[in-house]
C-alpha cells in the first residue's frame, strides 16, 4: 500500500474518483510531510493548511456530486493539493515576493494560471518561498530566510523559485507552480533532481504574475515527472485576455507515447558545443555533470535519436545580455513600490519624498537593490545606447541563432546548470559568481524558447544533475515528448532525498 | 570602469533610493565590476542588428469598448499603508 503523498497525479485523480481516497485525506497526508519537514527545509513563506482543507471540503463535495451522476467533466486536478511561488497572486492569501516591502501585502485576485488550478479544485498548500521578487539564484534573496535542498540542507535548493522546487522534491506537494525569468524554474528543479519546465514567452498568462522582467518572464511547473508536469501545463497554457503577451494559439492535449521509440525515432538533437566549452571563466562545467549529460544523450540515441553538433557562438554574451536587460525591465517594474498605495512604508518618512527614498531604501534587499541600480544606469540619459540598446541587439543575435539551429535540429541538449547545487553562502560576496550559475538557463530566456529540465544523474556527493531540452516556439509537445521517453528508459527521477522517505 | 561616488549617487536618486554610506560603496563596487564584464557587448558589430523588445511579434490588444466592474474601493484601499476618507493618505509633498 503506497503512502498517499507517494502517488502520482494520474493515480490520485482515479483514487479520488473511485472514492477510493477523499482530498481531505490527500491535503492531511501533505499537510503531514510539511509539518514534519517544514523545520528543516523552510520551503513556504505562507502554509494555507486551513484554506487547504477547507478547498479540500469543497473538492469532495464536487467529487461525491461526480461519482452519483459521473456525466460531467471533472477536472483531472480536483481534489489534489498543490503549491504555487510567493511571486503569483492567490486571491485573499499573503503575497510577499519574498519582500519586507509586500510583506502584509493581500491581493485581491488571483493570478490566471492559480485561478486555472483553483478554479478545477485544487487546493493550495500555501506560498513557497522564493528570491526576493524572483531575483536570485539561490533563495538565499528571500526576505524571509533561505530555504535547504532536501538532498543536502547545507546546500541551496538553487533559486529563485527554491521553495517550490524543494516542497515537489521532499513531497510536500505533488506539482508546484514556479516562474522562470532567467532559469528560475529550471535550475532550482536541476539541484532538486526534480523536473522542471519554462513555456514558451506567452504561452502561459503573466496576469497576476507581479513582474520582473515584463520580456522574460513566464510561468513554470516543477513535478516528479515529464508526464506530470504536462498534465499542470496543459492546464494552466492558454490564452487570457487579461494579458496582452499571452498568445492565443490553442493548447492542444500533450500526447506521451508508451514506448520511447515513437517520440525519438528520427529525432534530431544539437549539442551546442559552447555549453561544454564555456570561454567564460569561472563557469566551468562541473565533470560529473558533463559525464551524466553525454551519457543520458548518448541513451536517447540509442533509440533512434540522432545528434549533431552544433555551434551557438554567441552563448557567452547571454550572461551580459541578461544582466542589462533584466535589471532594466526591473527597474522600471519595481518603481511602482513608492509606499503609498500598498506594500510596506517607512515608519521614519516625513514628507513625500522620505515616503519613497526610505521606505524603498529600508524596505528591498540588497540583491533587489543592486538590480535597480544596474538597471536604472542602463537606461540612464548617455547610457541608454551603449548599454540596454546593445544588449537588445545582440539579444536578437542569441534568438536568431536559435531560430538558425532549429532549422537542422528539432531540439537542443544541454546541461540545465554547469554545477550540482552549490552551498549556502558560497556565493552571496560576489554577485557575479552567483549569475554564473544561470549561464545556460539565460539564452532561452532571451530567445523566448521553451526548455524543460529533468534529472539524468547525481555526482559522487548524491546531488542531482539535471539536462535541459530546449525547442523552437510553442515545441512544448516536442520537448515533454522526448523527456518522457527517457523517463520510460532511466529512472534517475524515481530516486528521492532521503529525508523525504517515512520515517 | 570604475563608477564615481557621485555616479552612484545620481542612480540612487533615479531610483529613489536611499541608501547608506556602506551601501554606496559596497554597490560602486559591485555595479562597477558587472558594468565592466556587460561592457564586452561591445565587441560585437550590431551595425546591421535591431533590437528586440519582444520575443513575439509586435501587436497592438484592443477590447470592446464596454465597461466591466473593476475592484471594489476596499479592495483598493485594503492594503494601503494609510487610507483615509476613500483616498490614500502621505505626508506632505512641500514642507
Amino acid at each position: 500500500m503506497m503512502d498517499i503523498i507517494d502517488l502520482s497525479l494520474p493515480q490520485l485523480t482515479l483514487s479520488l474518483r473511485r472514492g477510493e481516497l477523499s482530498s481531505r485525506e490527500v491535503v492531511r497526508a501533505y499537510l503531514d510531510q510539511i509539518e514534519r519537514l517544514e523545520p528543516q527545509l523552510h520551503a513556504f513563506i505562507t502554509p494555507t493548511p486551513e484554506l487547504a482543507l477547507a478547498q479540500a471540503d469543497q473538492a469532495d463535495q464536487q467529487l461525491n456530486e461526480w461519482r452519483k451522476a459521473p456525466h460531467g467533466d471533472l477536472p483531472r486536478l480536483c481534489g489534489i493539493p498543490l503549491v504555487v511561488k510567493d511571486v503569483l497572486c492567490a486571491a485573499g492569501v499573503r503575497c510577499t515576493c519574498g519582500s519586507r516591502i509586500l510583506e502584509n501585502f493581500v491581493p485581491p485576485y488571483s493570478a490566471t494560471a492559480v485561478e486555472r488550478l483553483l478554479e478545477d479544485g485544487a487546493p493550495l498548500l500555501g506560498k513557497t518561498n522564493t528570491d526576493e521578487f524572483a531575483m536570485g539564484s539561490s533563495t538565499e534573496n528571500s526576505a524571509f530566510g533561505t530555504t535547504r535542498n532536501p538532498w543536502s540542507l547545507e546546500r541551496v535548493p538553487g533559486g529563485s523559485s527554491g521553495g517550490s522546487a524543494a516542497a515537489v522534491a521532499a513531497r510536500m506537494a505533488p506539482a508546484a507552480l514556479g516562474t522562470d525569468t532567467g532559469g528560475s524554474v529550471r535550475q532550482p528543479a536541476s539541484y532538486c533532481g526534480v523536473v522542471g519546465l519554462k513555456p514558451t514567452y506567452g504561452r502561459v498568462s503573466r496576469y497576476g504574475l507581479v513582474a520582473f522582467g515584463s520580456s522574460l518572464d513566464t510561468v513554470g511547473v516543477f513535478g516528479r515527472t515529464v508526464a506530470e508536469v504536462a498534465l499542470v501545463y496543459q492546464r494552466i497554457a492558454g490564452y487570457d485576455p487579461k494579458d496582452s503577451t499571452c498568445v492565443n494559439l490553442p493548447v492542444k492535449p500533450i500526447e506521451l507515447d508508451q514506448t520511447p521509440e515513437s517520440a525519438l525515432k528520427g529525432l534530431r538533437i544539437g549539442i551546442p558545443d559552447e555549453y561544454f566549452h564555456t570561454g567564460v571563466p569561472g563557469s566551468g562545467i562541473q565533470p560529473e555533470v558533463e559525464t551524466s549529460i553525454r551519457q543520458a544523450i548518448a541513451q536517447i540515441e540509442s533509440l533512434g535519436a540522432t545528434v549533431e553538433i552544433i555551434h551557438l557562438k554567441h552563448t557567452p554574451y547571454a550572461l551580459p545580455v541578461y544582466y542589462l536587460i533584466a535589471p532594466a525591465e526591473a527597474s522600471a517594474n519595481l518603481a511602482r513600490y513608492d509606499g503609498v498605495r500598498y506594500g510596506a512604508r517607512a515608519e521614519t518618512a516625513s514628507s513625500m519624498w522620505e515616503v519613497f527614498y526610505k521606505t524603498r531604501g529600508e524596505k528591498f534587499g540588497a540583491e533587489v537593490k543592486r538590480r535597480i541600480m544596474l538597471g536604472t544606469y542602463a537606461l540612464s540619459a548617455g547610457y541608454y545606447e551603449a548599454y540596454y540598446g546593445q544588449a537588445q541587439k545582440v539579444r536578437t543575435l542569441i534568438k536568431e541563432e536559435f531560430e538558425h539551429a532549429f532549422q537542422s535540429v528539432d531540439v537542443i541538449a544541454a546541461p540545465t546548470t554547469p554545477t550540482t547545487a552549490f552551498r549556502i553562502g558560497e556565493h552571496v560576496d560576489d554577485p557575479l559568481s552567483m549569475y554564473l550559475e544561470d549561464i545556460f538557463t539565460l539564452p532561452a530566456n532571451l530567445a523566448g524558447i521553451p526548455a524543460v529540465t529533468f534529472p539524468v544523474g547525481f555526482d559522487h556527493q548524491g546531488l542531482p544533475i539535471g539536462m535541459q531540452l530546449m525547442g523552437a516556439h510553442f515545441q512544448e509537445e516536442r520537448l515533454l515528448q522526448v523527456a518522457h521517453a527517457y523517463q520510460l528508459v532511466a529512472d534517475w527521477h524515481l530516486h528521492q532525498p532521503t529525508l523525504s522517505k517515512p520515517r | 570602469m570604475t563608477l564615481s561616488l557621485a555616479e552612484v549617487e545620481h542612480i540612487a536618486t533615479l531610483a529613489r533610493l536611499e541608501l547608506s554610506p556602506e551601501e554606496k560603496e559596497l554597490f560602486r563596487a559591485q555595479l562597477s565590476s558587472i558594468l565592466d564584464y556587460a561592457a564586452r557587448l561591445r565587441e560585437l558589430d550590431t551595425s546591421q542588428v535591431s533590437p528586440t523588445f519582444s520575443v513575439l511579434p509586435p501587436r497592438s490588444v484592443l477590447r470592446q469598448d464596454v465597461p466591466h466592474p473593476g475592484l471594489s474601493l476596499a479592495d483598493l484601499l485594503h492594503n494601503a499603508p494609510q487610507a483615509e476618507d476613500r483616498q490614500f493618505r502621505i505626508p506632505p509633498v512641500f514642507e
